[in-house]
């Protein structure tokens, strides 16, 4: 499908696709902000995360024809040292895929939510600074320069205080929520933009890949181990890395059920992928430092996510919330396959960062559903729901499953690999916690499910409210995306070998 | 029909009925129509099959992969073509019988009942066909998902309760000992989960330390075979319908748990490396632990269902004590245990069912003297349960004399005083059932009449006194059978097989 893609595309496409996947949402959020109506921003944000969508295809196809894996782009002709540059290889062709599916289903399902949630004269800038956030995100996902990386990650972090904000509407208390997430988001930064400022003192320039070149001679360097631990503190605050992830369950809850739903599946993933990338590609992994930063503190707060983050899953009433902790403890799973620091634990991270997307994109979308028809959010609310609204909860059941790691689905598949990687490191007490840890899943979904569909309704008298189709038909494309790939995971599975075997700089990886 | 087509068959056809039976859900008798012509078919289906392997075919089918190195892929082997007669021919039968069940009970949701029954066959069917151990975990889950809502029937409290504890053991041993296991398994076997006659892992240098953890996760992480401590998920699944107990739990859920075992002794640690691993002797002691304490239990219940279900649990001991030997008369012993125990714990329950249905007794004490009434039912009973007890001319008699010459052979001498004292057992707590129905002692009260007018629908008095016969056969039909197993199990099976008959 990707070399029709490519041989369909125009030359211009092509050459400028790097660029114009950041620009073309960039360009037209400002525009959104002086169209009269919601519905027609809306319109134009599904066109412009549809643009972003092919564009990114475009360059996973030119990243797999290239003899060395790379598409690099010169912003402005201006060379490297000088100028910024956009650099994709298969690791961020990978992410930037996601984030523009996500996105391009986000956009599609958004309409019935917002006009529930949103009030009217603010649609039409909502949509405006959903459109910041995703090329935001796009750009900590497709550039080259680490100054560059800090840019977008403020643009996005910005206009996602400004969505959570909205939630208010709602919930008044997604306004502390969002003054929460501020605080800790601008904190992140500046501890990342701290580490910028080491290393540059230390080799003299930003570009991430002169960095990478220069840094082997400097591995010994104070200022480039003091940058490292800035960089690590500071994206692990935006990945929401335990225990840096306070600012994540009460984001989650109380923002608009779009914006939850959009964030879930690609905020702390970007996070997680610049992290990825200053961890393999600007420093290795075979540096002292980095080494004894993967075996004492990624390793053990990944696992320490995974558990504690799912037993306080356990406790919780509200749905939202119980999601969003799981969130928390699935990144921690990420972050323990990244820490075994080798190609087949990277890639293990990676495919359940894909996975991680399509499961609680659709929990999530299910939940707005669930909101827009029945407004509440508790185990309680969702009681005998499974009657009400057999389509939208069987689609949240198969997400469920997914997320426990049922087999014939997703889920299962990225838990395989992970316990294959550490097997093979010898970490079996390891895969011991990881199923431990999905036991507990086990546990906090099945108290929904079982409220969902063991359990009478609260309110007998309101009978069959389905989410409407617009809401239905991503959520069932993420479903049945979550059991596609857990009989046939070649798919997602090559990508997130390729892109660990990028992130490792093996040029030859296909 | 080449045989690659027919595999493909015998795992459509289940889901195609299953899709059968939703589509006529609107005329019972048109859907209890797919359920009989669809398992008809594939019984036909897997005869054929079975013959193909009969003459020393191993037909093979690769579906894909799922990821690199990853193929759910099936391939035939005598011992899984013999779990596949035993399920798919039991399920004609039980289909029979269900529908004598269902509509003399006015079940409700028995579209759904149907459908999910049709699942947990396929899901029987992948596992007893499976080419490696990812195939066969995948299937052994399905089954586990497709026989909840079945355990659920009800819909009642304790019917949720007993769900919960069935769904939570099962996937919580699946996936906290088994998955680890298999991943295990994968790194040490060099990326690979493939059944390998001989023993996948048998030119791997493992010590004996990990021979035995692998060994200790996969005994207790296959919790449909119900080995103590992980054998509680069984009698509290007891409240399920009765069709469900006979066939999924007594035949299908927890067969395929000790086919599971056996598959992965005979395929993935074979002879030498299981000789090797310490852990076998402890999971030994712990099967002869099960089949005694879960006679003894047996003893203490008043409900039928839950007597045979703690019997259910001691008899499958037997096939994990047979795969635990680690030779051919243990192997032999093991797998002719699925095909006996199969035909006689299914008369049992179905006794029991017919039993219910008629008067809506559940307890032992209040049966004395129904015999009289019944008297075709507790015959098929005593059958089966003499059958059970191991006393020829029954099925149930070979197994025990493979697994007791096995256990001498190989001088584990404490397993042949187990099994004969767990007959003893099963005398005890089995054979005064139907004896003081038949014939009551003097001075027994009258039973109280029928709950329904006239008595158990035909086809829930029938279906038992089929699988009864099926007992006497088997006894008579036990030297084709091993010739049949004699590839999978070993080649002094044959000799066995041939000295022991009489």
């Amino acid at each position: 499908m990707i070399d029709a893609i490519l041989n369909a595309a125009p030359a211009w496409a092509l050459s400028h696709a790097a660029p114009l996947l950041v620009m073309v949402p960039l360009f037209l959020a400002p525009l959104l902000a002086l169209v009269p109506t919601g519905r027609i921003a809306w319109l134009i944000s599904i066109a412009a995360t549809g643009i972003s969508f092919l564009f990114a295809l475009i360059l996973l196809g030119l990243v797999q024809t290239s003899p060395i894996g790379v598409v690099s782009y010169e912003v402005g002709r201006w060379p490297v040292p000088l100028g910024i540059e956009l650099r994709v290889d298969a690791l961020n062709a990978m992410i930037l895929l996601i984030v523009t599916t996500i996105g391009l289903l986000a956009s599609v399902f958004s309409w019935p939510t917002v006009v529930a949630e949103i009030p009217k004269r603010k649609r039409a800038l909502f949509y405006s600074a959903f459109l910041v956030c995703f090329a935001g995100l796009n750009g900590v996902a497709i550039t080259g320069d680490a100054f560059n990386l800090f840019v977008f990650l403020e643009i996005s972090s910005i206009s996602t205080y400004v969505l959570v904000a909205l939630g208010s509407g709602r919930d008044r208390r997604a306004l502390p929520a969002a003054f929460n997430y501020l605080i800790m988001g601008t904190l992140g930064a500046s501890f990342y933009i701290i580490g910028i400022g080491f290393l540059y003192a230390a080799t003299g320039t930003l570009n991430m890949y002169q960095i990478s070149t220069l840094l082997p001679e400097l591995a010994g360097h104070r200022s480039v181990q003091a940058g490292f631990a800035f960089i690590l503190v500071g994206l692990g605050l935006k990945a929401a890395m335990w225990p840096l992830h306070q600012w994540l369950p009460n984001a989650y809850s109380y923002s608009p059920t779009f914006v939850t739903m959009f964030l879930s599946a690609t905020a702390t993933k970007v996070a997680l992928y610049a992290l990825i990338r200053f961890l393999f590609t600007v420093f290795r992994p075979d540096y002292g430092f980095e080494i004894s930063a993967f075996s004492a503190i990624l390793m053990p707060l990944g696992i320490a996510a995974m558990v504690v983050c799912s037993f306080q899953a356990v406790f919780q009433t509200d749905v939202r919330r119980i999601l969003a902790y799981s969130s928390v403890a699935q990144v921690g799973y990420m972050i323990l396959g990244v820490s075994i620091g080798t190609t087949a634990g990277l890639s293990a991270g990676l495919f359940h960062l894909v996975n991680h997307a399509m499961m609680k994109g659709a929990l999530f979308m299910a939940v707005a559903g669930v909101v827009l028809t029945y407004q509440g959010t508790t185990i309680r609310d969702f009681a005998g729901l499974g009657r009400s609204a057999p389509w939208t909860m069987t689609a949240f059941a198969i997400a469920a499953l997914s997320l426990i790691g049922v087999p014939l689905t997703a889920g299962f598949q990225s838990k395989l690999q992970l316990g294959f990687a550490l097997f093979d490191q010898g970490l079996w007490w390891a895969v011991g916690l990881v199923v431990f840890s999905s036991f507990l899943a086990v546990i906090y979904m099945g108290r929904v499910l079982e409220a969902v569909f063991f359990q009478p309704p609260v309110n007998p008298r309101k009978t069959r409210k389905e989410a409407p189709v617009l809401l239905l038909v991503p959520l069932w494309i993420l479903a049945l995306a979550n059991l596609y790939f857990g009989i046939a995971a070649d798919f997602p599975l090559g990508l997130a070998r390729d892109a660990a075997a990028a992130a490792f700089g093996v040029e030859a990886f296909r | 029909m080449s045989p690659e087509t027919l595999i493909l068959a015998a795992l459509v056809l289940p889901l195609l009925i299953a899709a059968g039976i939703a589509v006529m859900g609107w005329s019972p008798n048109l859907r209890e129509g797919v359920t009989f012509t669809g398992a008809g078919i594939l019984f036909v289906v897997i005869i054929l099959l079975t013959m193909h392997v009969a003459g020393g075919e191993r037909p093979e089918l690769n579906l894909g992969q799922a990821a690199p190195g990853l193929s759910l892929a099936f391939k035939l082997e005598p011992l899984g073509m013999l779990f596949a007669l035993v399920a798919s021919g039991l399920w004609i039968v039980n289909s029979f019988y269900s529908v004598g069940y269902m509509r003399g009970n006015r079940e409700r949701n028995q579209t759904r009942f149907y459908i999910c029954f049709a699942i947990a066959i396929f899901g029987a069917l992948g596992v007893a066909m499976s080419a490696n151990l990812f195939t066969l975990f995948v299937f052994y889950e399905v089954l586990t998902l497709s026989t909840f809502p079945l355990v659920t029937h009800k819909g009642d409290a304790a019917a949720k309760r007993g769900g919960r504890i069935y769904l939570l053991t099962l996937m919580g041993t699946s996936i906290g000992l088994l998955l680890p296991a298999v991943m295990w398994t994968w790194v040490l076997a060099g990326q690979n989960l493939d059944f390998v006659p001989g023993g996948l892992l048998a030119g791997v240098d493992i010590s004996p330390a990990v021979a035995s953890a692998l060994l200790i996760l996969f005994a207790f992480g296959v919790g449909k075979a119900a080995l103590m401590p992980v054998h509680f998920w069984l009698p509290n699944a007891m409240v399920a319908p009765t069709p469900v107990s006979a066939l999924l739990h007594a035949v299908a859920v927890v067969k395929a748990g000790v086919f599971t075992i056996m598959k992965i002794a005979i395929f993935i640690f074979g002879t030498d490396l299981l000789e090797a691993t310490p852990a076998r002797e402890f999971v030994l002691w712990v099967a002869c632990f099960t089949m005694v304490v879960g006679s003894l239990v047996a003893m203490t219940k008043d409900n039928l269902k839950a007597r045979l279900a703690y019997s259910t649990i001691a008899q499958l001991s037997y096939v994990v004590a047979g795969a635990m030997l680690a030779d051919p008369a243990g192997w032999l012993g093991g797998s002719l245990q699925i095909a006996a125990h199969a035909a006689g714990k299914m008369t049992l329950f179905m006794c029991a069912g017919a039993i219910y249905v008629a008067t809506g007794l559940t307890n032992i004490s209040d049966m004395r003297g129904l015999g009289r009434k019944m008297p075709l039912v507790f015959i098929a009973f005593m059958i089966g349960s003499m059958s059970i007890i191991g006393l020829p001319p029954f099925a149930g008699a070979w197994p025990k004399y493979e697994l007791m010459q096995g256990a001498i052979d190989h001088g584990n001498v404490y397993l042949s005083l187990v099994l004969i004292a767990s007959s003893l057992l099963n005398i005890a707590y089995l054979l005064p059932i139907p004896l003081l129905a038949l014939l009551p002692p003097p001075g027994t009260k009258e039973p109280k009449p029928f709950k329904r007018p006239d008595g158990a629908p035909m086809p829930t008095v029938v279906a038992p006194l089929i699988t009864a016969t099926l007992c006497i056969i088997l006894f008579f039909a036990v030297g084709p059978i091993s010739k049949f197993l004699s590839p999978t199990v070993g080649d002094r099976v044959e000799y066995i097989a041939d000295g022991g008959q009489p």
